[in-house]
């Protein structure tokens, strides 16, 4: 069995895995980051999304032996000393959330997005956000919740 | 679903993935994942090992080669849509690579991989094969090159042999006087096309002298829309393109499928075709 070594959420883990097993998987069930869901199981939904080396990927579309060496940042990552990421408590401001099931993965994708553009317009947002879906809201509020989440940031100075 | 179970291996070098490959004929290269992945995850597929070549070095990068740009195996969808040097010597392939799927999945899913996969829904066949692009197949007889016409042979299916891995694609530069524009027509954002069309246009003196329409999903391979580009040629710009673009499905074989039966992809593929034809030559 392969071993692996990952920085997950900036601790570092050395894990014996099958080749088949997928990244949310060794999250979710070796690691306990629960916070990274699995949502449709066919890389449409974007649930799952987590930095992978700095950049957003759908982790049930990557094997965790692919992620050896590699350094992977999930939702739990995010806050600082049990306070939320300004991307994290805009959502909550402007109720871009109902069930929630969709939210890491929005949230996750979001900050990627300002990553190219640290004030992007609507649109920007709605493309940038093409890969995550969300069968509550209508996307009305997640595309506020991004635009107020990246003045915070804008505004906090501080990116994961 | 879990994927069956396999071998994983991750050679140091592009020989070693070839032998690897070359003994047994089982095993599959694992590129980016995107479309690998899923299809392990569905149970569509039972490879017996997985040669992960998505950290060789010798497949990386764009790289600009005076005629041409050289397009390694493994560069991303994202890293080739953001290349100045693609976008500067073949921005047909930067457009339509802004079109593979989410920003997620082309952070990861890689150029050789689309390609390799064979996929005559993906957004890249078409595209290089409209601008007769040239796969570098290495294995370890050595490199052998492969003209798009002839790279795609089947649903899903390329000719590189036994032990055979994409290196990497050569985009001649067409120069100036020349128009692009990829249309694509999906259900949902990050959808497959039901139809794409890619054009390459050139005009000189207010008229066409050259046209290139490549075909996203109207057959089991990515197909030229020869006719179209045959009327093309000479043809002002005006009311006489439509009927130029009215032979666009000529000689097609479209798939019937949940999202569209084939007299409607052959309806699609024409008028896609007057549009990218009509902005790629860029009339107003």
């Amino acid at each position: 069995m392969p071993r692996i070594t990952v920085t997950v959420d900036g601790i570092k883990y050395e894990e014996d895995v099958e080749p088949r097993l997928l990244l949310v998987h060794l999250l979710r069930e070796r690691l306990g980051k629960t916070g990274t869901p699995v949502g449709c199981d066919t890389s449409n939904c974007g649930a799952c999304t987590v930095m992978l080396d700095g950049k957003s990927v759908k982790s049930c579309s990557v094997l965790a032996v692919q992620a050896d060496g590699c350094d992977v940042l999930t939702i739990e990552g995010l806050g600082v000393n049990g306070s939320m990421h300004p991307m994290q408590q805009a959502f909550h401001e402007e109720h871009a959330l109902q069930c929630g099931f969709c939210t890491p993965g929005m949230v996750m994708a979001a900050i990627d997005l300002l990553r190219e553009d640290p004030d992007p317009s609507e649109e920007t947002i709605r493309h940038g956000l093409e890969g995550n879906l969300c069968r509550c809201t209508g996307y009305c509020n997640i595309v506020r919740a991004v635009r107020r989440g990246a003045q915070e940031m804008g505004q906090a100075v501080r990116t994961p | 679903m879990i994927p069956a179970q396999f071998d994983y291996v991750r050679p140091e070098s592009l020989s070693e993935a070839s032998q690897v490959l070359a003994s047994d004929e089982d095993a599959k290269v694992l590129a980016g994942g995107q479309s690998l992945l899923p299809l392990l995850r569905l149970r569509l597929a039972y490879p017996s090992t997985l040669v992960d070549v998505g950290r060789l070095p010798e497949l990386k990068g764009v790289h600009d080669r005076g005629d041409h740009v050289f397009i390694g195996a493994m560069a991303t969808h994202d890293e080739v849509m953001r290349s100045d040097v693609v976008r500067a010597g073949c921005p047909l392939v930067a457009m339509a690579a802004a079109h593979v799927a989410d920003p997620a999945i082309r952070h990861r899913g890689t150029f050789g991989g689309s390609l390799a996969h064979a996929d005559p829904a993906g957004d890249l066949p078409a595209v290089v094969l409209a601008l007769d692009g040239v796969f570098v197949a290495r294995s370890a007889q050595g490199e052998r090159e492969i003209p798009a016409a002839e790279f795609f042979v089947d649903y899903w299916e390329s000719s590189l042999g036994p032990g055979e891995i994409l290196a990497g694609v050569k985009i001649p530069k067409l120069g100036e006087g020349w128009g692009f524009q990829y249309e694509k027509f999906h259900r949902t954002a990050q959808a497959w096309a039901i139809v794409g069309v890619a054009a390459a246009v050139k005009r000189s003196n207010g008229a066409i002298t050259e046209a290139r329409i490549g075909l996203t999903n109207m057959g089991p391979t990515p197909l030229r829309a020869r006719a179209t580009e045959t009327a093309l040629q000479g043809m002002e710009l005006g009311d006489q393109l439509r009927q130029a673009c009215e032979e666009a499905a000529a000689d097609t074989s479209p798939p019937a499928d949940l999202h569209a039966q084939p007299d409607y992809r052959r309806h699609l593929a024409r008028v896609l075709t007057h549009r990218a034809v009509r902005t790629a030559a860029g009339a107003p």
